[in-house]
């Protein structure tokens, strides 16, 4: 089952895809639900068709960074059927997309499912890279000024090599400051299940990537992942923070161009 | 981690002690301002990133040449070793390394070693060796000779004692030196180290080293550093005893040429070290200085596992720069000593099981968010996060179940709890009938969530499932659509 939007105006300009597939992510999926809406009300704005398909879980990550690739393998295979047609399959997390993308390969390799896993990795595309280098999103920003800083994921950073893309996108809000922050391209300490397997080290981590977020004259900080947000915000509600957290980068470009009320 | 006398943390217990160096915010600032300052330094040694890229490109091809031929290269070795007058001694385990060498120390009925900096030899824990049977060995490296006083292991594989502070190496000093005084004036230091040191060599029977290179074509040992005490080690003493791992070696002397430009630079951000000594055959006829004796000692210590597995074997292109802990948030925020290995951080996560067994080691393969910065920098691109997770498939690995290479310790990681965790979870996320339910579920029963939620809730507020997924949210849209 898919749930499309047939409704809107496709760009005529070549090479402009005209649709294309959410994969949302498990983590998102449950607890960040919101951000996923986002992504897909400013990928319609733009006049893309947005394909989800509704059978689509998880891209098998937690299992396989933990050791246990054969389970994680059954998770991902559930998935390679769900993606027939050509297009992108566009997913807001950099460590989702980057598991998509650089580890399905692996997992599949010498697996019935390879050529299928390889050729679905190849249209991997992250969130922020969609908008920027495929759309060339142009936006209008409505909001007020404002300093804001970027957390970009180590998988992002180093699997997906878009950090420049949050970035970038953020750069084109006319109103808003990008502030950098201490330690910037430094790990938040999620790393999925190494924030339950080693909470006091994780623990230390994630205190220092909120106190350089804090202290780096931002009002808010956004990030497009899903696993660094949970992680960020947990803590800061953890202390008793209440007047500063983090946003997706969906939810942030969407307010600031005036998608949200 | 002020005034420690321990010297072996057993890896077993790596998360107390990884908890009890986070609480020491002395330890901490240390490492911090070290790292930041290593990292920087490093930046400035590589202005421009193709150049970079370039190297490591070359940096990562010698090794792996090196390492596929490393049978015939390590006969090759020992043939043009044995040839230039130096004797070969190979060693299965640190026990046979240090009887070797003790053997050696004891023909010459030798009673004090000096010696320069070698990881292996921490590796074989030499020290302890020697002086049980009765040799003294001193540490002539700065640093070692620091940590040596301080009854310590070193903390990192360049700076072994990068953790002291000024005033802690000020205080080991004026209580240990006779006749110094407390200075924390870091030149001075140093001086009082040298002067304290300089006699020694005269008087040294052995003196040993390290080896940064093997080279099998011309039969030549590279040692790199920066203090002259290796020099000092390898030419003053009648016998000099160099000891290395047997993946050191590489091919061609050309080879060691962007090899040694990468270390330097990916180390501390230097273009070359000091001192580069090209040890190539004991004092000839005639000549009036050098070592009467040169030995090479080549350790295997579970390398030998590590090579006969395809992906593995990438561990061993290591040149032991260090760039992986400078640049690893777990290393910089516990130091080297949580580790309880001679290997910490990150290169000391995925060597540290093929010299120990996993069941020794079993929490260091998991002690990383896979950030991937050491793999970043790694100067002969080690894909580490790649190994990480290789190593915690074979520590999550049945013991019982056959593979073609078992690793040492296969399956230790493993619980049952945990692998029942796992087979739940493929179970839920792996059908979409059963997923779509567990997300309805967790959504309307959001108000049930465990407010302790393991390791989780120790640094976050609990993990809360939205009142709708993103799941259900699309679907209502489409029926409002229709
Ligand atoms: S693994 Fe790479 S970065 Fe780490 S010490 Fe070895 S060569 Fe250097």
């Amino acid at each position: 089952m898919t749930a499309n939007t047939p409704d809107s105006t496709v760009s005529g300009k070549p090479g402009y895809p005209t649709d294309v597939y959410l994969f949302g992510t498990c983590l998102l999926d449950i607890f960040m639900p919101d951000a996923g809406m986002d992504a897909i009300t400013l990928l319609e704005r733009e006049g893309i068709r947005v394909h989800f398909p509704m059978d689509q879980s998880c891209c098998g990550q937690p299992a396989y960074t933990s050791g246990h690739p054969k389970e994680a393998r059954d998770v991902a295979r559930a998935q390679l059927g769900l993606f027939p047609e050509a297009w992108p399959i566009v997913v807001p997390s950099g460590s989702c997309g980057g598991m998509m993308k650089h580890h399905w390969p692996t997992l599949f390799a010498g697996e019935p499912e390879e050529a299928l896993a390889n050729a679905l990795a190849a249209r991997v595309v992250e969130f922020s890279d969609f908008l920027l280098n495929t759309l060339d999103w142009q936006p209008q920003d409505q909001g007020q000024p404002a300093k804001v800083a970027v957390h970009t994921s180590c998988s992002a950073r180093r699997e997906m090599n878009v950090h420049k893309t949050s970035w970038a996108l953020v750069d084109r809000l006319q109103h808003v400051e990008r502030v950098v922050h201490d330690h910037e391209s430094e790990c938040c300490g999620f790393g999925g299940t190494f924030s339950v397997k080693h909470p006091d080290i994780s623990g230390a981590m994630v205190a220092d990537k909120a106190n350089s977020l804090q202290n780096s004259g931002a009002v808010e900080f956004v990030s497009a992942d899903s696993g660094c947000l949970m992680n960020i915000n947990g803590k800061l509600a953890k202390d008793g923070n209440t007047r500063f957290a983090g946003k997706h980068l969906a939810t942030f470009l969407l307010e600031r161009t005036g998608g949200k009320s | 981690m002020s005034q420690h006398t321990v010297t072996l943390y057993p890896s077993r217990q790596f998360k107390d002690n990884a908890r009890s160096a986070l609480g020491d915010t002395e330890l901490r600032h240390s490492l911090r301002t070290a790292m930041d300052f290593l990292m920087a330094k490093r930046l400035s040694a590589f202005p421009d990133e193709n150049e970079l890229e370039t190297l490591r490109t070359l940096g990562e091809t010698i090794r792996q040449r090196c390492l596929a031929k490393l049978p015939t290269l390590l006969e090759q070795l020992e043939a043009k070793l044995t040839a230039n007058g130096i004797q070969v001694h190979w060693a299965e385990t640190p026990a046979e390394a240090n009887q070797i060498i003790q053997g050696l120390i004891d023909r010459r009925n030798g009673k004090l070693a000096v010696k320069g900096k070698s990881m292996v030899s921490e590796e074989t824990e030499l020290n302890h060796h020697l002086e049980a049977h009765g040799v003294t060995a001193v540490e002539s490296d700065m640093g070692e000779y620091i940590v040596q006083m301080a009854g310590e292991k070193p903390t990192h594989i360049i700076m072994p004692a990068i953790h002291k502070t000024k005033a802690q190496i000020a205080k080991l000093f004026s209580e240990n030196i006779p006749d110094t005084p407390y200075t924390e004036d870091v030149d001075e230091l140093i001086q009082i180290g040298r002067k304290a040191l300089r006699h020694l060599y005269m008087k040294a029977d052995v003196g040993i080293s390290g080896v940064n290179f093997a080279v099998a074509e011309t039969g030549t040992l590279c040692l790199v550093e920066n203090e002259g005490n290796g020099r000092m080690c390898t030419t003053v003493p009648d016998m000099h005893i160099a000891i290395t791992g047997i993946e050191k070696v590489v091919e061609k002397l050309s080879d060691v040429v962007p090899l040694y430009s990468l270390l330097t630079r990916s180390a501390i951000g230097q273009p070359i070290t000091t001192y580069f000594n090209m040890i190539s055959s004991p004092r000839k006829e005639g000549e009036l200085d050098g070592p009467r004796e040169v030995h090479l000692v080549l350790l295997d210590n579970g390398r030998s596992q590590a090579y006969a597995d395809t992906q593995l074997r990438k561990t061993l292109q290591c040149i032991r720069c260090g760039a992986c802990m400078n640049h690893c948030p777990v290393y910089t925020r516990i130091g080297g000593h949580a580790y309880g290995t001679t290997y910490p951080g990150p290169i000391g996560e995925i060597i540290s099981p093929h010299l120990l067994g996993l069941e020794n080691t079993s929490d260091l393969p998991t002690a990383s968010s896979l950030c991937g910065a050491c793999g970043e920098v790694c100067p002969v691109r080690i894909p580490i996060p790649e190994m990480l997770m290789r190593l915690r498939e074979e520590s999550q690995r049945p013991a019982n179940e056959h593979v073609a290479h078992p690793l040492r310790g296969q399956g230790a990681g493993r619980t049952g709890k945990e692998s029942i965790a796992w087979r739940v979870w493929k179970g839920v996320v792996g059908k979409a009938s059963h997923y779509k339910l567990f997300g309805w579920t967790a959504s309307h029963l959001r108000a049930l969530t465990p407010v302790n939620q393991p390791g989780w809730t120790q640094n976050h507020v609990p993990m809360k499932p939205a009142a709708k997924t993103l799941h259900q949210l699309i679907k209502e849209r489409e029926a409002k659509r229709s």
